[in-house]
């Protein structure tokens, strides 16, 4: 008896905070994004597309992803691989390849803020060797590929991390066996990487890359340290109307946006990366 | 290649140290020395900067509950799911993955009109809670795969001399997994030490160090964002350090 109940009782304050903090609230932001004075409504979604910042903050974190995420892939699986093939020092490489991982968006973005601003590093540099005699300022409104630029620097800088750690620990689970036995036949090195590592990698690149997918969507503070009111994006956007606009509806609305397009995009990974049962290790 | 891409990860890190290091007036010079003056100046006058110390607290309030809310909810989940076979134990599993699927942050809307009604709006505790969402699958995922790594027969080899479950646990299996609970948790913290929107939306009076320097970006002077930007990463830094062992392990877990 005391067996049998036991591990429910376990999951049970899990259970409990998952559907007070995580099924209902979002629950919730539905409701309050479909509700208005007089019941169903769809007045928030209206105001939300009429003005005229939504289309370019969804584009904006759009292109942003689509210009960050496939850098951000490719990298990853060279990190993964070159630390897999390391002997000496791979602890002190892994230690500094994992860093940006502690680091919060709001510092990352702080930290290229320093090297773009206009008195900042990357001025110096290229004053020191004579490129340019006076500083840019490449962070104003009238420079918008360089504050692009900045933001998808600071992403691939601070989120690489992530992925990387991912495939490590998916990397590991791959039996060594295979690798060698590739290499017995002649396979070479890029060989054995694109017919035996990646295929046996998918379920680790699947869970990288909904995790990082869903980060890019939800771009925030970087895009605040660095872009300000420039480079509107939709998580920007959405603070914007629950903080500054106080209007807790519109603010719902876009916070759907936010979720269709993540789950539309996890599922479109989950499809593309799935792994046939037979084929598991 | 291994070396431009530790450069390439502590080159930034290493500017930020610089600017921090140097007086306000240095870090609004041009053109700018790539040596830190090491000068105290912009980091004393981040502390004494009104309102700071006080979003300092807290963040390490907010950090500390999330800490050991997330461990005391998520561990025995987490020894369920590797001790027990059980009915809905795989939609569990999947359920807990399922939650990282999600726009977490997004949360802290909802979160607020509830908290409005329950008296939790402006809290620490209630951000707490936030945080502690962001952290649980997490927390939940790492305690099963270190619990999983402990062998049953341990606990039944108490058993069998006469300890009873509570027992076995405390006196066999705690000692065991204690150093990857302290990670799991320290993990934890710095989950909710680099949270941004859930604290900017959710507090108001007792913003947290991130909160305050996101509502100041624009009216704060440039050494005081680096400085903001330098007490930020260090902690972080530190704890990366302290958790390395057990990063990959718990990614490994997660991914079957």
């Amino acid at each position: 008896m005391e067996n049998k109940a036991l591990p429910y009782l376990l999951l049970l304050p899990t259970a409990v905070f998952l559907c007070l903090f995580f099924l209902y609230p979002f629950s919730l932001v539905a409701w309050q994004a479909f509700v208005g004075d007089n019941g169903f409504t769809l007045e928030h979604f209206r105001s939300m597309t009429d003005h005229w910042k939504f289309s370019i903050s969804f584009w904006n974190t759009m292109l942003l992803a689509v210009a960050v995420v496939p850098i951000q892939l490719i990298l990853s699986i060279v990190m993964a691989s070159m630390v897999n093939a390391m002997r000496k020092g791979r602890d002190i490489v892994l230690y500094i390849w994992t860093i940006p991982l502690g680091i919060s968006d709001l510092a990352a973005g702080i930290i290229w803020l320093a090297i773009f601003e206009q008195s900042g590093f990357l001025n110096s540099m290229l004053q020191s060797i004579g490129v340019a005699d006076k500083p840019q300022n490449f962070l104003t409104y009238d420079n918008l590929w360089t504050i692009f630029l900045a933001i998808a620097l600071a992403e691939i800088w601070r989120a690489t991390a992530i992925m990387f750690v991912i495939l490590v620990a998916g990397m590991g689970l791959i039996p060594k066996e295979y690798n060698e036995a590739a290499e017995v036949f002649g396979a070479s090195r890029w060989q054995r990487l694109w017919r035996i590592t990646l295929p046996l990698l998918r379920p680790s690149l699947q869970t990288a890359l909904i995790l990082r997918v869903i980060l890019a969507f939800e771009v925030f503070a970087v895009v605040a340290a660095l872009g300000g009111t420039s480079f509107p994006v939709l998580m920007g956007e959405t603070y914007n109307y629950q903080f500054a606009l106080q209007d807790g509806h519109v603010a719902a609305a876009l916070a759907l946006v936010i979720l269709a397009v993540s789950i539309a995009f996890t599922l479109v990974i989950i499809r593309v990366l799935r792994v046939p049962k037979e084929a598991q290790i | 290649m291994t070396l431009i891409l530790c450069v390439w990860v502590l080159l930034p890190i290493y500017l930020l140290i610089v600017n921090s290091l140097s007086t306000p007036e240095e870090v609004i010079a041009f053109p700018k020395r790539f040596f830190p003056s090491f000068n105290v100046a912009s980091l004393e006058f981040f502390a004494g900067f009104s309102g700071i110390v006080k979003a300092l607290q807290s963040s390490i309030i907010v950090a500390t509950i999330t800490m050991v809310l997330s461990i005391l909810i998520g561990a025995p989940a987490g020894y369920a799911l590797s001790r027990f076979e059980f009915r809905g134990k795989t939609t569990f599993r999947v359920l807990i993955l399922m939650t990282r699927a999600f726009p977490l942050p997004l949360l802290a809307l909802p979160l607020a009109i509830m908290f409005i009604r329950t008296g939790l709006d402006d809290t620490m505790f209630g951000l707490a809670l936030v945080h502690t969402m962001l952290a649980l699958p997490f927390s939940v995922l790492i305690t099963f795969s270190l619990f999983s790594g402990i062998p049953i027969e341990l606990e039944e080899a108490a058993w069998t001399l006469g300890c009873n479950r509570v027992q076995a646990f405390t006196k066999v299996v705690f000692p065991l997994i204690l150093p990857g609970i302290t990670a799991s948790a320290v993990f934890a913290f710095v989950i909710s030490w680099n949270e941004v929107f859930a604290a900017s939306v959710l507090t108001i009076e007792n913003r947290t160090l991130t909160a305050f320097l996101l509502q100041s970006l624009d009216v704060s002077p440039m050494h005081l964002k680096f400085a903001g930007g330098f007490v930020l990463v260090m902690p972080a830094l530190i704890f990366i350090f302290a958790v390395r062992k057990y990063l990959f392990s718990m990614w490994g877990i997660a991914n079957r």
